[in-house]
């Protein structure tokens, strides 16, 4: 089962002729990723690593039954890729694009709002390096070997930070049932409690991690769905314990600008909603082998 | 991005919002010189900086005469201000705003920002202004309206009118306050700004209603398509280590201890931070090389990481995805040569290639240290910086 995406989803690339989208297209193939086509704009026809290119997503809907994107498009465009594919009844979008203006992601997720909640598009994103079921599919940009399957669901803003903890876990021969990334960014597709309701649902997971961060309400609410709805253990590692108050740590979401927001504020709520707290970074493997043996 | 007060009331002007009647000054001279162009008896020299809490760090200074004009500039002018913003290395006043002196008969507090709660803009005003909102929130929250806008249609009049009316403005401001609130929130949106913010809004002894302070902040993100504020920038308000930074397109932060840190990803730099953290040690910056570290772009990271003076000891977290374990090393091994660096190096690398990358430090014959984990990268560059200072300590 997995989360999101499994070995048929049919997926398309989004700025598939260009450099990095070619990249990293080819590298999900190699991972055995189903990637059925891509959209270029006025390179329809043509083929491109042995897929089909089309001028719309429309067309790669149409023509190949496209459900999935992943988008490589420049900033500049990239929102209106996500509408485009949303428009054209893609399930599920990943948009990898780092550097998406705000308001255009308010736009976003405005246009997203006006479908009906069966025939939305759940995207996931932008700025985040993707979403991994191991073994079966991989729509991102992540070293993929550093990924075992199994029965943990690892939801997170960071990339490197998810590599981490992946690489933690498979140390100690844990696997993951799906990795998401759901971006640094202020405004974004999808939150943590988002995901965390459809690992909640996947028979395949046993356990949830959530990587968090200063800056933004989200790690709370989650808190809250997971004591309330949650019949899995979740746990959590919060990054940023040492950032100043008012300051953009990288990723543009991660600014503390309000009560709450902090990272020893967010593991002090989390705690009594009743979240595992991974204490530091490098204890994110072991607290889930911990979660694990008592369950 | 921040800009300054006096940027922020021309963006506003020009969207039908009332300031003082004001002028920009760098010099003692122009700043008399402004006084002298501007009506009445009173006259306010306002520093300009990026940082709330002018006022109580002495940077606003009101004049009855020309001399204490000239007097004001003087002491601000070159001065560096120390507020609760920004820090105990605060922040250099290198211009002032002269702006004629306003007889203030209320203040209201007015502000458009991008909710990430709700994904929309929302509008907040009150109308006992003058104080810190976040005070206010605290005292009486009651105060406070919150208004939110609905993206596809943008803000309406009878919202604008229901804001004003929060406020407390009297039936004849009405208009005026209006076309206000309509002009911050245009300049917002047309600009790809992520906060107006004008506290204190104010009605003047004859009943005029003006900004008597202005704060923008604009997305950085969006700075590609609006060239006219990009050109805002103002780098002596920034650190100057951030800047050398993004003019190489890399992402750095500075922080005030002495352990220099590069890392990819804005999520494992945080984590990092923490470990140090945690280990003992106080990071002094980090730097993000982002994807696709060439050697070149290592380099030029790690001349970066040992430009501040203060870094005793220098770690590397690379977890390599779309950046190669390989590259990185060769960078690093590269780097190390061309500086002739002096103080203790730890390295872990992990992920593509990781092998193939520790291959190349081992083989550098360079007193690089390295390790395999998060855990052990932080105490080692600990112990590293503790020894350095031993040392220095005893060379004393």
């Amino acid at each position: 089962m997995a989360i999101l995406i499994d070995e048929n989803t049919r997926i398309i690339v989004q700025g598939f002729t260009g450099k990095i989208g070619t990249f990293h297209a080819q590298d999900m193939i190699n991972y055995g990723s189903n990637i059925v086509g891509g959209v270029t704009p006025g390179k329809g026809g043509q083929q491109h690593l042995g897929r089909p290119v089309f001028n719309t997503v429309k067309e790669a809907v149409q023509q190949v039954g496209a459900n999935a994107s992943i988008v490589f498009v420049p900033p500049a465009f990239a929102a209106d890729s996500i509408m485009e594919a949303a428009d054209a009844g893609i399930k599920y979008c990943v948009a990898i694009t780092d550097g998406i203006p705000t308001q255009d992601m308010m736009t976003v997720k405005n246009f997203l709002r006006r479908f009906p909640i069966e025939e939305r598009m759940v995207l996931t994103g932008p700025n985040c390096a993707g979403t991994i079921s191991p073994g079966r599919a991989m729509l991102g940009i992540m070293p993929g070997h550093i990924y075992m399957t199994g029965d943990v669901g690892v939801v997170g803003r960071s990339g490197t930070l998810g590599y981490e903890a992946a690489d933690q876990m498979r140390t100690l021969g844990i696997g993951i049932s799906t990795s998401v990334g759901i971006g640094g960014d202020p405004i974004i597709g999808s939150s943590h409690r988002d995901i965390l309701e459809r690992f909640e649902e996947d028979p395949e997971t046993k356990v949830v991690v959530m990587i968090g961060e200063i800056g933004g309400p989200q790690e709370v609410e989650a808190g809250i769905f997971s004591r309330d709805h949650m019949s899995k253990p979740l746990v959590a590692y919060i990054a940023g314990l040492t950032a100043p108050e008012g300051r953009r740590m990288g990723h543009a979401g991660a600014i503390i600008s309000a009560a709450g927001e902090s990272a020893a504020e967010k593991v002090a709520i989390l705690k009594e909603l009743g979240v595992t707290i991974s204490p530091t970074p490098s204890a994110i493997g072991e607290t889930v082998a911990k979660v694990l043996a008592k369950m | 991005m921040d800009i300054h007060e006096y940027q922020a009331k021309e963006i506003l002007m020009r969207y039908g919002v009332k300031t003082a009647e004001g002028g920009l000054a760098y010099t003692i001279e122009e700043s008399v010189q402004r006084a002298r162009e501007i009506d009445g008896n009173v006259w306010v020299v306002k520093a300009q900086i990026h940082s709330g809490g002018r006022g109580k760090a002495g940077g606003i200074k009101v004049c009855r005469t020309h001399d204490e004009v000239r007097a004001a500039a003087e002491e601000l002018l070159g001065k560096i201000l120390v507020t609760r913003q920004t820090g105990a290395v605060g922040k250099v006043c290198t211009r002032v705003y002269v702006e004629a002196g306003t007889h203030i008969a209320r203040e209201m507090y007015l502000c458009f920002l991008i909710d990430r709660s709700s994904e929309r803009i929302v509008m907040i005003g009150s109308g006992q202004g003058g104080m810190e909102i976040e005070e206010l929130a605290h005292t009486n929250p009651q105060a406070i309206k919150k208004i939110f806008i609905e993206p596809a249609v943008g803000l309406q009049d009878f919202q604008a009118r229901e804001m004003a009316f929060a406020l407390g403005v009297e039936a004849a401001q009405l208009p005026h306050a209006v076309k206000t609130i309509r002009g911050c929130y245009r300049a917002l949106r047309d600009l790809d700004a992520s906060m107006v913010e004008i506290n204190p809004l104010v009605i003047t002894g004859s009943g005029e209603l003006i900004a008597l302070d202005a704060k923008m902040s604009f997305d950085e993100n969006a700075l590609f398509r609006r060239h006219e504020v990009a050109e805002l920038r103002d780098k002596t308000q920034a650190d100057p280590r951030e800047v050398a930074a993004s003019d190489h397109g890399l992402s750095y932060i500075g922080l005030n201890g002495d352990i220099g840190c590069m890392i990819n990803g804005a999520g494992l730099a945080m984590a990092t931070m923490d470990m140090i953290k945690l280990a003992g040690g106080e990071p002094a910056n980090f730097l993000d090389v982002g994807g696709g570290a060439s050697a070149e772009r290592t380099e030029k990271a790690f001349r970066l990481v040992l430009a501040d003076k203060g870094v005793k000891a220098m770690l590397v977290n690379i977890f390599a995805g779309i950046n190669r374990c390989d590259w990185i090393a060769q960078g690093v091994v590269q780097a190390v040569r061309n500086i002739d660096m002096k103080i203790p190096l730890v390295v872990r690398l992990s992920g593509t290639n990781v092998e193939e990358g520790q291959r190349i430090i081992a083989e550098s014959g360079l007193p690089i240290i390295t390790a395999g984990t998060l855990a052990e990268a932080a105490e080692k560059v600990v112990q590293a910086r503790n020894g350095a200072v031993a040392e220095e300590c005893k060379g004393i």
